[in-house]
């Protein structure tokens, strides 16, 4: 009885861990391996060492994708907590058609990120002009996609309108989570207003807070579909984020070993910063 | 006290700014909307002309954009994609789950493998696509097959936490009597615990679809020189064909929009619970 049990859970786990090391595992290595070689994508390589790693710290152009992917992601993760947060405090509240607001807010996540990319593109290229001229300013009157001082914040818009949807949702759920009587003791001592919502509901609602911002950095780091729809990296490689600049030069460009050891690089960053987070934000919830 | 009378009625202040805060959402969806029904004649450069209601809503664009992108073919290829990808997600990865919850607790290779599933969340796809580009090649799997299992693997460590975290508040006891009547460990999960995960089962199909109906990445390395298309890629590949002609491109743009737009509608409900769920365990 208790091997037939034993039996079936490993007839079970084995061809299925053998799927996922098959096409998760192994590819990673190869990947690691790639990243030793000067492998173009085709045709014969050689082994060149470290030769991969050295020449990536010395990369202007890689340099500029993590500047890029890490000024996006901090200003993208700090707009879309802010915005999403008021607007959870908001439909929390004593609102008619709350399910509708709701559901309408939400809409922006459930549309695919690269056909909301194209929607933007033609809003920045046509619509905020004309708008810029309308009021007479000069730098909105061109494209923000075509001026390599903004490209980036256009970006830092089209991430945010998705991401405040999911953000949203998930707060609202952390706020009904606080109970009704908290605010009510609140209220014998005079909390009302910033005060309330810094020492009574921002601590209680953490742990969501913390999902958030993880959420948002990995998926601001690995932004990919908006920039293939809205600038393709341009202006002057001012908007090539990593995943750009891995898919752009190591599959067409000829740069499958070197651009593997920037993605090992990129692996590396990803896994160091979430176990940062996740450490840090444990460290803050036991405090309460 | 004077708090707790106010409490119950409507706070129009904030009704008001969230209809208007509506708007940014509203907008892009409105001017795709009226830029997809008109013609190239009447796109003006200036603002009212671009947003103004089209002179008559035809259909025209909409028909010429299935044409130029054979909508109906990469319709078939997102919606044959997803379903099967949901489909084998719920049974392939609950019943990892289900291995994994059952034995993570006494015994150290199911931690193992745990940990090891799990901390395939980590991976960022930008390290595994050069080297999967490869596989799928040489093991004749850059199709959509290969897409499918692609995907049944990178979403199989977000499930499998929500699966095994799900099952701790199963009781074993279920089981325990079932096979004291002589069930198989097999036939007690399906007929058993299977159907127990069912509010498990809608949450995962809920985040597997939206990710996968959406995604690019995947399917542009892998099927790049097929000739096959999804909904989304087939906006990718035929950019270059709409040109300037920004009233077929957003025509097209919308009709890729509209099932998941039909899907939303239907099932808002169960998609808020199922992504909340997803993010929050």
């Amino acid at each position: 009885m208790k091997n037939d049990k034993k039996r079936t859970y490993l007839l079970i786990t084995i061809p299925i861990l053998a799927l996922f090391v098959c096409f998760n595992t192994i590819p990673l290595i190869r990947g690691v391996i790639y990243s030793f070689t000067n492998f173009r994508g085709f045709g014969s390589y050689d082994w060149v060492g470290l030769r991969n790693y050295i020449d990536l710290f010395g990369d202007s152009r890689v340099g500029g994708s993590y500047l890029f992917t890490f000024k996006l992601a901090i200003c993208a993760t700090v707009l879309t907590n802010v915005i999403s947060l008021i607007l959870a405090l908001g439909l929390n509240g004593k609102i008619r058609a709350k399910s509708f607001f709701r559901a309408a807010y939400f809409l922006p996540n459930v549309l695919g990120a690269l056909v909301v990319g194209y929607i933007f593109q033609y809003l920045f290229t046509y619509i905020i002009p004309a708008l810029g001229e309308m009021i007479g300013s000069p730098t909105l009157s061109q494209s923000m996609l075509s001026n390599e001082n903004l490209a980036w914040f256009a970006i830092v818009i089209v991430c945010c309108w998705q991401a405040v949807a999911m953000n949203t949702i998930i707060y609202i759920s952390g706020l009904q989570t606080v109970p009704e009587d908290v605010y009510e003791a609140g209220d014998l001592d005079g909390a009302t207003g910033w005060k309330r919502f810094r020492h009574l509901t921002f601590p209680l609602i953490i742990p969501f807070f913390t999902i958030n911002m993880v959420l948002c950095v990995k998926n601001f780091l690995m932004v990919f579909d908006q920039i293939m729809a809205m600038t393709k990296g341009g202006p002057a490689q001012s908007t090539e984020s990593i995943s750009y600049l891995i898919y752009n030069n190591g599959m067409s460009g000829g740069q499958f070993g070197f651009q593997s050891a920037n993605a090992v690089i990129f692996f590396i960053v990803i896994v160091v910063l979430s176990g940062a987070q996740m450490t840090i934000s444990s460290r803050k919830e036991e405090q309460l | 006290m004077k708090k707790a009378r106010i409490g119950n009625q409507t706070n129009w202040t904030v009704v008001i700014l969230l209809i208007l805060g509506l708007s940014t959402v509203v907008f892009p969806l409105y001017m795709a909307v009226v830029i997809a029904f008109k013609q190239p004649s009447e796109m003006t450069n200036s603002i009212s002309g671009i947003l103004s209601l089209p002179a008559s809503f035809s259909l025209s664009n909409f028909s010429q954009a299935m044409e130029v992108t054979d909508f109906w073919r990469s319709l078939t290829n997102s919606i044959l994609i997803t379903v099967v990808t949901v489909v084998l997600s719920v049974l392939i990865h609950s019943l990892m789950g289900y291995a994994i919850g059952r034995n993570r607790a006494h015994s150290k290779f199911y931690k193992f493998v745990y940990l090891f599933i799990v901390s395939g969340m980590f991976v960022p796809f930008a390290i595994l696509m050069m080297p999967l580009a490869k596989q799928t090649a040489e093991m004749e799997l850059a199709n959509w097959a290969g897409v499918i299992i692609l995907y049944v693997v990178f979403y199989m460590p977000m499930n499998v936490l929500l699966y095994s975290g799900y099952l701790v508040n199963i009781p074993i006891a279920l089981e325990e009597a079932a096979e004291v009547d002589g069930a198989t460990t097999w036939s007690t999960y399906w007929k058993i615990i299977f159907p127990i995960m069912k509010p498990m089962h809608a949450t995962v199909a809920i985040i597997t679809a939206l990710a996968v109906w959406n995604d690019v990445m995947t399917p542009l390395i892998i099927m790049a020189g097929t000739g096959q298309n999804t909904l989304p890629l087939a906006q990718l590949n035929f950019q270059t064909q709409f040109g300037t002609n920004y009233n077929l491109a957003f025509a097209s743009y919308l009709l890729a929009l509209i099932p998941i737009l039909i899907f939303y509608v239907i099932c808002q409900k169960q998609i808020l619970n199922g992504v909340v769920n997803g993010a929050v365990k």
